[in-house]
């Protein structure tokens, strides 16, 4: 059991390992700040914030109607929303391709309008908040469930209209899980690769993410692509240490009776 | 300008009719499952109901009986919850917490913070003011949560067993904190305990099984009730029956006093004191305390007494007694007396009552 416990932790923490054993020291600094990679970090940056945002602009209300509405295809639809992220990202970019593409089934529409999306930074953050969104909505819908029904009736009771209900009690209450979920987001966004390739493709500058600078380097810079990948690391491990804390602490839901046991006067 | 409700909710069985009067405050007693919660959930308008009625000082609560149908939402119907936990918002200051109501109700932040300040002082809690919920005990967190229900304004308040969840000190403090809240004020408040009732409220209403059983003026329910659960509140024994021009001839055995094994020689008419002038043939009971009841090991005789043949069910301490159990009557003798007759569950014995202790109304 042990045994088997360590073998997988090994698996997990020895390619991280290799990654750190391979990287070029000396010139390390060089490497991750040559013109192509600022590029392509500060591209990833962009548009990973840019999808983040959308990913709560449209999250925030689909993890509200899963959790709190009552409809039919409710079930359905929530697993639906979880597809992206079982999907190959390829996949993902070849569907997206066909939607906003230009012979796509509202790329069409667009290109009339004189809007191309494939192809564009905008096709970049499509791709990354397709991957997203599952993250954002399913660590949402978890603290939505986790508890509040009961806070949302007693503010009701009280004489709060619906929207000041969400406002003053349901959002302030999923906070925590709203921020782990936007984090998650972010790190998914960041990492996003296939559907990014296959929908907005790989131009320097435009739609070549740090994920895509680093496969092109790996054929010609070893060196290069290994320092950029101790980069996206170093921010992976950020992003966990920021979202996860761990069973025990408190985090995203509020507990189901904060109230009951005594905490006698501590102050 | 009263309360009135009208409510049938078909999936928990609930059918009740209500009303009260201005300032009224109401106890609503009854076995777990009787439907007590779900009664405030309707008249909160957290519940649906299936049919029925509702107004509030004028105002309709909802309307669901055939016409217009009228449907008012939780928050404006003025109808302020308290339930067994404080469920205050965990990210509020108990202050905000309280000032929560006035700010719904459109009040400006200093002056909806006024107004909590004033009712947190009401509820002797000024100084837990800048505390989040988390820092508070179960029984401050219950105070906060009952100026936050005042601070709203309602204009029916629901206590939802207020007192559950608290320990056995800082349940009398909230429940005289309540008393001085509730006075003259309207209120219905779900309890488990006696005490609540005949502190807070001016009526008792007995749930059974959705309906009620019983309601009339807190003393009177209580010295004199009519249903067997509002009697074991009470501690009372009770026995059904119909009234006789001496007493009181109880209805036939299985129903019957004691359960299973108890009543075993024929039903004999009861002896006891009228508190109405009777009238034979009337449906009544029969009520005695345990401490009323001695035990004997053979049926005794002479003098006006009554016996109950039983079989014991069970031994409890009861203060410095001992309540024995048969069936659904209790007598309390001392724990001498109980070695002596050498009782235990399976044990028959005679429950004897001296007619002077029973007391006969109509039911």
């Amino acid at each position: 059991m042990a045994a088997l416990a360590v073998v997988a932790a090994a698996f997990i923490l020895l390619p991280l390992a290799a990654v750190v054993a391979r990287v070029d020291w000396p010139n390390f600094l060089p490497l991750v700040t040559s013109d192509a990679s600022l590029t392509a970090l500060g591209l990833s940056l962009r548009t990973a914030a840019a999808s983040t945002v959308v990913c709560i602009l449209l999250g925030v209300p689909l993890a509200l109607v899963l959790a709190r509405g009552e409809f039919p295809g409710q079930r359905l639809l929530r697993s639906f929303v979880l597809l992206p992220l079982v999907l190959p990202p390829v996949v993902g970019g070849i569907a997206l391709l066909y939607t906003f593409g230009r012979q796509g089934l509202l790329g069409r529409g667009l290109e009339v309008a004189g809007i191309q999306i494939a192809f564009s930074t905008t096709a970049v953050v499509l791709a990354q908040t397709f991957v997203a969104l599952p993250f954002l909505v399913v660590s949402l819908e978890g603290a939505l469930r986790a508890g509040g029904q009961r806070y949302e009736a007693v503010a009701a009771t009280l004489g709060a209209r619906p929207g000041t209900v969400l406002r003053r009690v349901t959002l302030p209450l999923v906070l925590p899980g709203l921020a782990s979920g936007a984090v998650l987001s972010f790190a998914r966004s960041l990492g996003e690769f296939g559907a990014t390739l296959t929908f907005a493709g790989s131009l320097q500058g435009i739609t070549r993410t740090l994920p895509l600078e680093i496969y092109l380097q790996r054929e010609t810079d070893a060196d290069a692509a290994v320092a950029l990948s101790l980069l996206l690391v170093a921010v992976a491990v950020i992003v966990v240490g920021v979202s996860y804390r761990g069973p025990g602490t408190p985090s995203a839901a509020p507990s189901r009776t904060p109230n009951a046991e005594p905490a006698e006067a501590t102050r | 300008m009263t309360f009135t409700l009208d409510a049938v909710v078909a999936d928990r069985g609930l059918d009740v009719s209500l009303t009260l009067g201005v300032g009224e405050t109401v106890a609503i007693l009854g076995p777990n499952g009787a439907g007590k919660s779900t009664l405030l959930s309707v008249i909160a308008g957290l519940v649906r109901p299936d049919a029925g009625t509702a107004a509030l000082d004028g105002r309709p609560l909802f309307h669901l009986d055939g016409g217009r149908t009228v449907w008012t939402p939780p928050h404006r119907r003025g109808t302020a919850l308290l339930a067994q936990e404080a469920l205050l918002f965990p990210h509020l200051t108990a202050l905000d917490n309280v000032a929560f109501g006035p700010r719904s109700a459109g009040a400006g932040r200093a002056a909806a913070r006024d107004a909590a300040a004033r009712w947190l002082a009401e509820v002797e809690a000024t100084d837990l003011a800048g505390r989040r919920p988390g820092e508070l005990s179960g029984g401050q967190a219950q105070r906060v949560a009952v100026a936050r229900a005042l601070a709203a304004d309602p204009g029916l308040l629901l206590l939802d067993e207020p007192m559950a969840a608290l320990d056995v000190h800082a349940a009398p403090l909230l429940r005289r904190l309540l008393k001085r809240v509730l006075t003259g004020r309207r209120a219905i408040i779900v309890t488990h305990d006696v005490l609540d009732a005949y502190m807070l409220a001016d009526t008792v209403v007995v749930l059974e099984a959705g309906r009620i059983v019983e309601q009339g003026p807190t003393r009177e329910v209580l010295t004199r009730p009519r249903s067997r659960f509002a009697a074991g509140l009470a501690g009372l024994n009770l026995i059904p029956g119909t009234v006789t021009a001496a007493g009181l001839l109880p209805d036939q055995a299985g129903e019957g006093p004691g359960g299973s094994g108890a009543q075993s020689s024929p039903v004999t008419e009861l002896a006891g004191r009228h508190e109405d002038t009777p009238i034979p043939g009337q449906a009544g009971v029969a009520a005695f305390p345990p401490s009323a009841v001695s035990v004997f090991p053979d049926q005794p005789h002479g003098s006006p007494r009554n016996a109950f043949a039983v079989t014991v069910t069970d031994l409890e301490p009861h203060g410095d007694q001992i309540r024995v159990r048969a069936g659904d009557l209790a007598a309390d003798i001392t724990p001498a007396a109980s070695a002596d007759l050498s009782l235990a569950p399976g044990v028959r014995a005679y429950f004897v009552v001296k007619a002077a202790a029973v007391a006969i109304y109509p039911a």
